[in-house]
């Protein structure tokens, strides 16, 4: 049974990510990505021509943009266009019954889809994260950044970064993967969600566990400093006061993720075809 | 085991009815689903399907449940209504990607989507976009990818709409062809003239009811309190409408508009028949004798009215 369970995930996943990777309406989280990657480029552009380069300071920007755009809005509305459209996606092309109608689990179905939206969402949103770390490192001398990556703690900080980016994409895969099998309108649990994780910061400790930024932000390596002033709203976006282990941020999410997969999985079983009211 | 069985199924959307109470034992052969538009055909093919669940009542397709569907749907084929297929497929890779979902090798794979694409005459056009193809291209894609697995039971939503004459006629030959290998075929169509030429039996709906079932001839014995209609093709039809006239089992006689027939409504079939032998007798030539209600527009007209069945 495994066997065939196994072929029909990647028969799904096949259908799926050709249809991530290639559709044109997909175009706009590409962009989304690599967003990040344009300013961090004219930087190193901008520093190199002045002659006026701190690694230092460049560390502390990746750190920022990471944490306050790329995982908060990039990563998060990227899952949306990707994950949403799994299942709500379909429902509007009226062509979700195609899987439906083949010998098929509605739970191996779910699990294939989620796993495609999640090769597409790391492949697309940790390749810009290498982009990103190419564009803004790239102008200081090679002994510099030679030494920052092997001796210094460069190439561990990247890894984490990596494995944050991975880590958003399936925990907001999840949540919105669930979300399109459950509402027909998804910007609405989309904003539902954005404000829940926007609102981490003044959350009480234990509701702050369930959202995902919170284990996000304690895989990042860097800790942003308190920017000058008193701008507090910036403040409780990229703070944490109280972070936790990686190790144990990494664990909590993908159980958070299982949980929601699972949910949504057992949801799938009473998914109708009713294209009429999309 | 055998059969499609709905027990007593129900389905609401809410308030709204889809259908009701439907109890139905549908055997192999060529069934048509027959209704106007909004009697709940859809629904209850969807719900054949597993597409929809009934909010009350069982069905099972060939002992079959389609809470089941890793051995529901090896069982059953279904080409819905819905014009709608995933992003950017070509026809082939819209066969051959169903069939991958079934878990068949690469192999079978291959041969089964091009045996069933050959099936419906579209080898040529499969490499192209199905987003490229005309609406009766679209149908017959649909109904490759219903047989493609060889099915049972064969569900097919409005399976001619958009067909032109000649792929029409391929068409029904093909279901005869699936009807006479002992599958199950359903069919939906509210064209009723078309019923006649495909159907074995036939299913009629009406506002989320079955009205009638059964093969087309016993379900239009069944009304009896409408006259049954009787053309008589004749030499003399107002001779032989004169001499009808006079007879207690005919209802009505009328000649027919080309004035080379006559018209003849009874409630006694039978013992009109045996009337029109000893006529015959009497110098009036016949040439044919042939029911002229039981088809199934005449049949929907007489169970639900001609403004329904029109629509």
């Amino acid at each position: 049974m495994m066997t065939l369970w196994n072929r029909q995930i990647l028969a799904i996943m096949r259908i799926d990510l050709a249809k991530t990777f290639f559709a044109k309406r997909g175009l706009w989280i590409y962009l989304l990505a690599l967003s990040p990657a344009v300013p961090m480029l004219l930087h190193s552009l901008l520093d190199r021509h002045e002659g006026n380069s701190d690694f230092g300071q460049d560390v502390q920007i990746f750190a920022g943009i990471f944490q306050f755009f790329y995982l908060r809005i990039a990563i998060f509305f990227g899952c949306v266009g990707i994950f949403m459209n799994l299942f709500r996606g379909e429902m509007v092309d009226k062509s979700l019954h195609y899987y439906l109608l083949a010998p098929v689990r509605r739970e191996v179905i779910l699990v294939g889809k989620f796993l495609s939206g999640l090769v597409a969402s790391v492949t697309i949103f940790c390749g810009s994260v290498l982009v990103q770390w190419c564009s803004l490192f790239c102008h200081h001398p090679a002994s510099l950044l030679n030494s920052y990556m092997f001796t210094g703690p460069g190439a561990s900080h990247l890894v984490s970064y990596l494995v944050a980016a991975a880590c958003a994409c399936v925990g907001y895969g999840s949540v919105f993967l669930a979300a399109g099998v459950l509402f027909r309108n998804p910007l609405i649990p989309a904003a539902v969600i954005l404000l829940w994780e926007s609102a981490d910061g003044i959350l009480p400790a234990l509701l702050k566990k369930i959202s995902v930024i919170y284990w996000l932000k304690s895989i990042c390596p860097i800790s942003i400093p308190s920017p000058k002033g008193n701008n507090s709203i910036l403040n409780l976006l990229i703070f944490d006061v109280d972070p936790a282990p990686a190790r144990v941020a990494i664990l909590n999410l993908m159980l958070l993720a299982g949980f929601v997969v699972v949910w949504a999985a057992i949801r799938a079983r009473r998914i109708e075809i009713g294209y009429g009211s999309e | 085991m055998d059969a499609i069985i709905l027990d007593n199924v129900s389905k609401f959307y809410g308030e709204v009815l889809g259908v009701n109470k439907v109890t139905l034992s549908i055997p192999p052969g060529i069934t048509s689903l027959v209704g106007p538009n909004g009697s709940g055909k859809t629904t209850l093919m969807n719900l054949i399907a597993g597409l929809l669940q009934p909010t009350r009542g069982g069905i099972s397709v060939c002992g079959l449940s389609p809470s089941d569907p890793e051995h529901f749907f090896r069982t059953l084929g279904y080409a819905t209504q819905y014009d709608g297929f995933p992003r950017g497929l070509t026809g082939w890779e819209f066969v051959r990607n169903y069939l991958r979902l079934f878990g068949f090798s690469p192999k079978d794979t291959e041969r089964m989507a091009w045996e069933s694409i050959d099936r419906v005459g579209l080898r040529e056009a499969s490499q192209r976009k199905i987003a490229g193809f005309s609406k009766g291209m679209r149908q017959r894609i649909k109904l490759a990818q219903a047989i493609a697995h060889r099915p049972k039971v064969l569900v097919l939503d409005e399976p001619l709409n958009g067909l032109d004459p000649l792929a029409r006629a391929e068409t029904i030959a093909l279901f005869r062809e699936l009807g006479n290998e002992g599958s199950h075929v359903l069919i939906s169509s509210h064209i009723l003239h078309e019923v006649d030429l495909i159907s074995d039996q036939v299913i009629m709906m009406s506002q989320g009811y079955v009205v009638a079932e059964g093969q087309i001839r016993g379900v239009r014995d069944e009304i009896s309190e409408q006259p049954m209609q009787v053309l008589i093709r004749c030499d003399k039809p107002d001779v032989l409408a004169s001499q009808l006239f006079h007879h207690s089992q005919v209802v009505e006689a009328k000649v027919h508009a080309d004035r080379g027939g006559l018209l003849v409504r009874t409630h006694h079939a039978e013992s009109f028949y045996k009337l029109l032998n000893r006529i015959a007798l009497d110098g009036v030539r016949i040439e044919s004798v042939a029911p002229a209600d039981d088809d199934a527009q005449s049949i929907y007209e007489y169970l639900i009215g001609s403004e329904e069945s029109t629509k």
